[in-house]
């Protein structure tokens, strides 16, 4: 349906519908139903585990190239933690590799047509940057106690300045999860529609006839450009993701900067 | 752009009920402008789609009903993912790159044992070499110095030997010529005595020597 609709792509079905509350009809109570963008969940979960399981499996001394590909994302991942966080930071290795791989799979997914994208929902970003959050805080209070405070007073400030420092950086630090959030929604909502709308326009162009497909040529370049730019961002944007989570995480180990 | 949009709005149902003819609908009006209006014509029409399709009437990622489906499933899934790595990919993966990096230090220590063994025997061979080779030396100085004592003490006993013969035939021709300077006298007395004989006689013999003695002083 609606094959040039850019929106339509978002629109989130349910697969095995569950409803809690309210009286079971479907437009009542909360909607807990297995949709489209949980099926995508689940699929990104279940090629990551595949792809490094796999990429894992014969612990070959020598790699073969696809064992390199599961270990060069292995060590991508922990270099730049260790760089950013530090030696202590390592423990959350498996929270960042995840977070990294998760966001990438996604992004990916969603490059292939008719796939969803799990990561053009403002909720899921959302709710994958305040878990972030809540790790920094938690673990920040959990290790440093009120010493965590220390992060929102810069060391070497003169006490005169704190007035106008402190709120800034405890406002610097409140944006974080909105910032972490929507740069990841928003890039990767706008490239699917950007790329949806180009690609809509080959599709009404062509049906004009002859002078309409030579019209239709300028969008398709367009449309193909598009996609070898979203494929760069999707991987860009789950690195940036990425990095930020791990320069949050190192305000959490080592919180007086 | 409110016209256009009042079309466009106009336009939706047909957009729904006949997918097929979407397009012909939405180029008939204008179609040189088609192009630019085509995102806002879509934006609409999935407003009015949703609403017939029993979802809210709001942008899908904005749509609060699919939030609590969303946070669900991201959970899960979130949550599955996490365990499998933390406890199943991640701890494989490292085993694998700790053993490389062990097996590479334990080869690297291994080549770095055997060099300083390699090292070892060399300087252990040279200085054998070194030692052998003042071995050399020394029996050779030795044994210089041993035929050159036998040749020094060979040639001085030879010179020895040859100086003492020479004293001894320099002895011998001086007593010779003493002897013979002794007898010198005699014979010109006794030829002087012989020849005055055989010129005018006899003559006493004494007189003949004393002329001799007298003659060979002069």
């Amino acid at each position: 349906m609606a094959g040039t609709d850019p929106i339509h792509q978002f629109v989130i079905q349910d697969i095995f519908p569950i409803h809690l509350g309210g009286d079971g009809a479907a437009d009542h109570g909360m909607n807990f139903s297995f949709t489209n963008s949980s099926l995508f969940m689940v699929l990104t979960v279940a090629a990551i585990t595949t792809f490094v399981v796999a990429a894992s499996a014969k612990k070959s001394l020598v790699p073969s190239r696809f064992q390199l590909a599961g270990e060069l994302l292995y060590e991508f991942v922990a270099n730049m933690l260790r760089s950013s966080a530090g030696k202590e930071g390592m423990k959350f290795f498996p929270f960042v590799f995840s977070l990294f791989t998760f966001v990438l799979f996604a992004n990916l997914f969603g490059m292939i047509p008719y796939f969803f994208t799990v990561t053009s929902h403002i909720i899921v970003t959302i709710a994958l940057a305040v878990l972030v959050m809540a790790v920094v805080i938690g673990y920040g209070f959990f290790r440093h106690g009120f010493k965590f405070l220390k992060l929102f007073v810069p060391a070497g400030v003169p006490a005169y300045v704190l007035p106008i420092v402190v709120p800034i950086e405890i406002i610097s630090f409140l944006s974080r999860p909105i910032s972490l959030s929507v740069r990841l929604f928003g890039n990767i909502l706008a490239g699917h529609i950007t790329l949806k709308v180009f690609a809509g326009f080959v599709v009404s162009l062509g049906t004009l006839g002859a002078l309409g497909w030579l019209g239709a040529l300028l969008p398709l370049l367009m449309t193909v450009a598009l996609t070898a730019l979203e494929f760069l961002v999707a991987a860009v944007q789950a690195y940036v993701f990425a990095v930020l989570t791990s320069m949050y995480l190192n305000d959490a180990v080592h919180p007086s900067h | 752009m409110v016209t256009q949009a009042f079309a466009q709005e106009a336009v939706t149902p047909t957009e729904e009920n006949l997918d097929n003819a979407i397009d012909a609908t939405h180029t008939a009006p204008a179609p040189g402008a088609t192009g630019h209006d085509d995102p806002t014509a879509g934006t609409h029409a999935t407003t009015e789609a949703h609403g017939d399709a029993g979802h809210s009437d709001v942008f899908p990622p904005f749509d609060p009903a699919t939030f609590p489906s969303q946070l669900l499933w991201l959970a899960l899934s979130f949550a599955a993912l996490y365990l499998l790595m933390s406890k199943v990919a991640l701890p494989r993966m490292g085993s694998i790159l700790d053993d490389r990096k062990a097996r590479i230090d334990a080869d690297i220590a291994a080549a770095e044992a055997s060099q300083q063994k390699t090292d070892a025997a060399i300087a252990a061979y040279e200085a054998a070499l070194a030692e052998a080779k003042n071995n050399a030396r020394a029996i050779a100085t030795a044994a210089s110095d041993a035929s050159k004592a036998e040749l020094d003490g060979k040639r001085k006993a030879v010179e020895a030997d040859l100086a003492a013969k020479v004293s001894a035939a320099e002895a011998r021709i001086a007593t010779t010529k003493t002897a013979a300077m002794t007898h010198v006298d005699e014979i010109a007395a006794e030829t002087a005595q012989t020849v005055v004989t055989q010129l005018v006689g006899d003559i006493p013999g004494d007189s003949v020597r004393a002329a001799v003695a007298k003659a060979s002083k002069e």
